[in-house]
């Protein structure tokens, strides 16, 4: 291969796809499989900078979540009654309650409590999204049809209000039921898209030769599909958890679930219950910042995945950027092409003018 | 127009499979708990109540023990088609369909008009960052996800803190001043104003980052495709191609993302009315639930999922308008 034809631009300096000449990928042997790199290749979808920084702001508070009792100077609900409703202070960083409870303690421990729920809440959810949105796609006829309505009906009952009810029927909800409560109310939206995406696969040239290969049902599912599946599986588990952190955060603050079960939204209750807005202001803000963070992080890391899964969401704000600084603007198509032709190198233009 | 018979047919099927589904778990859910509300009200109450809105309360709660549960369920449905929809226990016996109606305008104009008006808002700031693909509008999206990955009802009480009580712009509470009662005159609409203003704001900021974020991917997708390319080779201005050829289209996975997320919606909002003591649907489902007042709450669950079906067929209408595909699938 020589040089000139070897034209792969870089890959920022979108333009016209007019210039360029690719060469048969014969020329790069195709890496060894090893187990180490097919591993790292599910995970595809969390390579970029967005998902990446999603990713550790969670892990922070994963951290956070699993060294609570080292790094929480007070225990949660330790009271300290000479030091109430107290501004933020070297003995207290982010103050005191009323009953002179620390509550950069209460933050560090309730970041247990968000974290347990949210994730159990993911997995059950991303559990039933996966079998009823594989299912339903996977399957044709009066079968996908009535799983599809039952997503459907999931997904336009609205939750909340129904969680609001639930939960208001124990006494004392242990954390587990509150997790399933929440997810049975949140999966159906990943079943609806991994249900399309399905739909899509099935009728691919590799399914249709796995299936006339003989291969059987199960092993056509987790075997061919499912590594297909991953970045939407991954992205309606961290949806499924944004929605259980932001909804177990509600009940907390709404008072439905008991106060025993210590997380940001408890901090929030009872800083309205007594009086802290608007004058104590360390005791809300922070806790709702947590909320907030953890919902961009998470935000972030889906924000990476949808990129993923969708490179036009990348590549055109790249292209405009590219666009913009040789001057020209990516909405004014005629005058592209032929300011283009002028300005390009000779010696870089061998696709045809 | 020839009328889309069979896109009707289909969508009414699932509505009422839905309104099915939604009263059946409205029947089930007292079933489920634990103790016998009714027996622990009469004690309460001991004397006040006739033995016919006993029975009626014993079959809306299942304690009907001498029937079977089929039994109890077409007598549900019975009361439900006859407008019956069981007594409150925290509002002095009153039928639920009274204290619901009263609460359900203002959550419905309340609601209502801020999500709206958050919809179209949303739609046409995501349509022009999409169109300004990479340019110092990214910003936006970052900034309004931040928002909307806040709690609601956090936002709502930091607004108070901020424009009510430290700044004093806007009433803390309630839908209208103390003493004053609903009436159509100009001072009672201003006062209606002043009180929704605030939790309208809010909602409209906390939901806003959602549509934001939709229509500017569903653009970048869409304005990619071929006939955007042909709209602009023809020298067709851009203001007519962005908004007629692309959002157009982009627009439609809004609509439909819009039907399925106003449940969410109301959810959040039940939180709102709360945070600003507004008398609608959402203050009533969390008074109810304190006082365990089990009719009114499977009432206004019903209600909600209800109302969440009709904006659910709104948006289907919307939908048939703008895509023809929709209405052409008899072929």
């Amino acid at each position: 291969m020589t040089t000139p034809l070897n034209l792969t631009r870089p890959a920022s300096a979108g333009s016209p796809e007019t210039a360029t000449l690719r060469s048969p990928a014969a020329s790069i042997p195709p890496k060894e499989k090893t187990f180490l790199s097919q591993l790292a290749s599910s995970f595809a979808m969390f390579r970029n900078p967005k998902s990446l920084t999603g990713l550790v702001i969670l892990g922070v508070f994963v951290a956070v979540a699993l060294l609570g009792d080292v790094l929480a100077p007070y225990g949660a609900l330790e009271k300290d009654f000479t030091a109430l409703r107290q501004a933020p202070s070297w003995a207290h960083l982010l103050g005191t309650t009323h009953m002179g409870e620390d509550i950069l303690s209460q933050i560090i421990y309730g970041t247990r409590g968000v974290l347990i729920v949210g994730f159990l809440a993911g997995i059950i959810g991303t559990a039933i999204a996966v079998v009823m949105g594989v299912v339903a796609g996977y399957t044709r006829g009066w079968r996908s049809e009535s799983l599809s309505a039952i997503t459907n009906v999931f997904l336009v009952i609205p939750g909340l209000p129904l969680i609001i009810i639930v939960a208001s029927q124990f006494e004392n909800p242990p954390l587990i039921l509150i997790a399933a409560v929440l997810a049975a109310t949140g999966w159906a939206w990943g079943a609806r898209v991994l249900r399309a995406q399905t739909m899509s696969l099935r009728n691919r040239d590799f399914i249709q030769a796995a299936r006339a290969n003989g291969e059987p049902l199960h092993r056509i599912i987790l075997v061919e599909m499912l590594p297909n599946l991953m970045a939407i599986i991954a992205s309606s588990f961290v949806g499924t958890v944004t929605a259980a952190v932001l909804g177990l955060t509600t009940l907390a603050f709404i008072g439905v679930i008991p106060i025993t079960n210590l997380n940001w939204g408890t901090i929030l209750f009872w800083a309205q219950q007594n009086g802290a807005f608007p004058d104590f202001w360390w005791w809300y803000i922070p806790a709702g910042l947590c909320i907030a963070i953890l919902g961009v992080a998470l935000s972030l890391i889906n924000f990476g995945i949808d990129e993923y899964v969708n490179p036009r969401l990348r590549s055109a704000g790249e292209r405009a950027r590219a666009m913009k600084k040789k001057g020209l603007d990516i909405n004014e198509t005629m005058t592209i092409v032929r300011t283009m032709t002028k300005t390009s190198t000779p010696s870089k233009q061998e696709g045809p003018k | 127009m020839k009328i889309p018979v069979r896109f009707i047919a289909s969508r009414s099927a699932f509505y009422l499979f839905t309104a099915f589904a939604a009263i059946t778990i409205n029947f089930f859910l007292p079933r489920m708990m634990a103790g016998d509300p009714v027996t622990a009200y009469m004690q309460r109450n001991a004397g006040q109540i006739t033995p016919e809105a006993e029975r009626s309360l014993r079959i809306l709660f299942g304690l009907d023990q001498d029937s079977s549960v089929w039994e109890q369920y077409s007598d549900y449905w019975q009361l439900l088609f006859s407008g019956d929809l069981g007594r409150s226990f925290s509002n002095g016996l009153a039928p639920v369909g009274d204290v619901i109606s009263s609460a359900l305008p203002w959550t419905l104009g309340l609601v209502g008009i801020a999500t709206i008006v958050s919809f179209v808002l949303g739609t046409a700031t995501g349509a022009l960052i999409g169109w300004r693909r990479g340019s110092k509008a990214d910003v936006i999206v970052p900034i309004s996800t931040f928002f909307s990955t806040v709690p609601y009802f956090w936002l709502g009480l930091i607004a108070i803190a901020v424009f009510s009580s430290t700044l004093g712009w806007f009433p803390a509470s309630h839908a209208y001043d103390k003493g004053s009662s609903p009436e159509f005159t100009a001072d009672f609409i201003g006062q209606v104003i002043a009180h929704g203003a605030l939790p309208a704001i809010t909602i409209v900021i906390a939901s806003l980052g959602g549509w934001i974020l939709g229509m500017r991917n569903m653009m970048l997708t869409v304005l990619d495709e071929d006939y955007i390319t042909v709209a602009q080779a023809k020298g067709m201005p851009n203001r007519r191609v962005l908004w007629n050829y692309a959002a157009r289209n982009a627009m439609l996975p809004q609509l439909s993302s819009f039907a399925l997320s106003i449940g969410f919606i109301v959810g959040g909002t039940i939180v709102m009315e709360m945070v600003f003591s507004y008398p609608g649907i959402g203050k009533l489902l969390l008074d109810a639930t304190t006082a365990k007042d089990y009719p009114l709450m499977q009432g206004v669950f019903l209600i909600i999922t209800m109302a969440v079906l009709c904006a659910n067929i709104l948006a289907d209408v919307a939908y048939a308008i703008l895509d023809p595909r929709t209405r052409q699938t008899e072929a």
